[in-house]
């Protein structure tokens, strides 16, 4: 086994400029879901069932499909419908929807962990459903499940590799760009599986802090 | 769509399903084997073991494939076949995730079994064989059935490579019929058959297995829904 310590600095600035990319796929991707999830974990609560019924089906569709054939549905199907958007921003939508029935579930169990007592304080105060929802409810809820989103950001970042199938160039694009314009396979990507590793490890940490503040 | 446009789905399915049997078998037994060292009364086996589960879910499953098909045969000087560089690559990294499974449900039992055990001068294999593993396989059954989706979903990740596997062949004719709205529907429909028949199947084995220690299968959404395996050890469950 050779080891090119000189293809890694090579590649070393490839690697930051994929890592942006990551990174801002990452982030966008997970305010998507965090806000879609919580439409999903709302709409389920209705009391109609002609809105809970097409949610759960819909949703539970995405979560057990394939991502990897949801990226190539949006990338090759919206420009078909007339919505062309970059590589970029259609794999960020992907795995904002992907993540998004996920996370409804955790929004869900955040809900119904409020105690009932807080329920019924609210009719007893009379409050209104909006405010009931948006100063009762939903800041114990969300503080309940922080934990749990981080998880689903920790999956959801490597799960972002997958974008590179829809030619957008996050850390393992450059890597296969470079070791495919090089002949380098190694370097490139022992270095960016090691950066996966350190980044969820670091991720991981910081949940665990959040985790002590925030749930007590 | 021609029948023999249909041929290549159906190669596409069989590669799918082979391809997620080997793999499904190299991860379980992954589980049990690491899941198992990491209650080992040596520190260090379980340290091992640890590193493992710590390295194996931090990275990503697809950056593991491309690990395994390329940087793997220059290292070693081994070329392992797609249909066993793909089980490998997945095998190994869901292998980690199931660990934990292993890991939580051996921790779950109650420890009252394992004291029981010990008056009993049960040697700890003894213990492990006939009194943990048997009351802790069927609460592993749940969240395993998780992972086997996820697994499933993990599959369509070696079309990257080149595998004929079901999301490849769907490419293959959308290159040839030009209609990508259609055939993506198809293949994320067969996807998610699959993904439901597996499901059955597991709520199945888990009834079966669940009587066996004189056990109901749990009721409700919230045991059988499809949870992202554990990928940072925090934040588990919702309190």
């Amino acid at each position: 086994m050779k080891w090119d310590w000189n293809a890694v600095g090579d590649f070393m600035p490839k690697f930051w400029d994929g890592l942006l990319v990551t990174l801002q796929a990452l982030a966008l991707g997970s305010l998507i879901s965090f806000a879609l999830g919580l439409v999903w974990a709302l709409l389920m609560r209705t009391p109609s069932r002609w809105v809970r019924w097409p949610v759960g089906v819909v949703t539970e569709f995405v979560r057990n499909t394939p991502l990897l054939v949801q990226l190539f549905f949006l990338f090759y199907v919206l420009p078909e419908w007339g919505l062309t958007l970059s590589a970029l921003a259609t794999g960020v939508i992907g795995i904002g929807l992907h993540y998004s029935t996920y996370t409804m579930q955790v929004y869900r169990a955040g809900i119904e962990a409020v105690p009932v007592g807080q329920w019924e304080a609210a009719t007893a105060l009379n409050l209104p459903v909006t405010r009931t929802w948006q100063v009762v409810i939903l800041p114990q809820a969300i503080r309940r499940v922080v934990p749990a989103l981080g998880n689903y950001v920790i999956a959801m970042l490597k799960d972002t590799p997958m974008l590179m199938v829809i030619t957008v160039l996050e850390m393992l694009g450059q890597a296969r760009l470079f070791a495919q314009e090089h002949f380098q396979f190694t370097e490139p990507l022992t270095v960016i599986g090691v950066a996966f590793i350190v980044i969820s490890y670091l991720a991981s940490l910081l949940m665990r802090s959040l985790e002590r503040r925030l749930v007590r | 769509m021609t029948s023999g446009l249909w041929e290549l789905v159906l190669k596409g399915i069989w590669t799918t399903v082979q391809l997620l049997v080997f793999s499904s078998l190299l991860a379980a037994a992954v589980s049990f084997v690491v899941g198992v060292a990491r209650t080992h009364r040596l520190w260090i086996v379980r340290f091992l073991a640890g590193v493992y589960t710590e390295v194996f879910r931090g990275t990503s499953a697809l950056v593991m494939i491309f690990w395994v098909f390329f940087v793997l045969p220059p290292a070693f000087g081994w070329q392992l076949v797609p249909m066993w560089a793909g089980t490998l690559a997945l095998g190994l990294t869901y292998g980690a995730y199931g660990s934990e499974i292993v890991r939580g449900a051996l921790k779950a039992v109650d420890p009252a079994q394992q004291e029981g055990g010990i008056a009993l001068s049960f040697t700890p294999w003894q213990r492990m064989r006939l009194i943990l593993l048997p009351q802790a396989v069927p609460e592993m059954i749940p969240p395993f059935s998780n992972l086997l989706i996820e697994l499933l979903k993990g599959t369509a990740l070696v079309s990257v490579m080149g595998m004929g596997d079901l999301a490849f062949s769907g490419n293959l004719v959308r290159l040839a019929l030009q209609e990508s709205a259609e055939i993506y529907t198809y293949l994320l429909l067969i996807y998610f058959v699959i993904a439901f028949l597996l499901t059955r199947v597991m709520r199945g084995l888990e009834k079966k297995l669940k009587a066996g220690v004189g056990k109901a299968p749990e009721r409700g959404v919230s045991a059988h829904e499809l949870k992202r395996a554990q990928t940072t050890g925090v934040g588990g469950h919702v309190a």
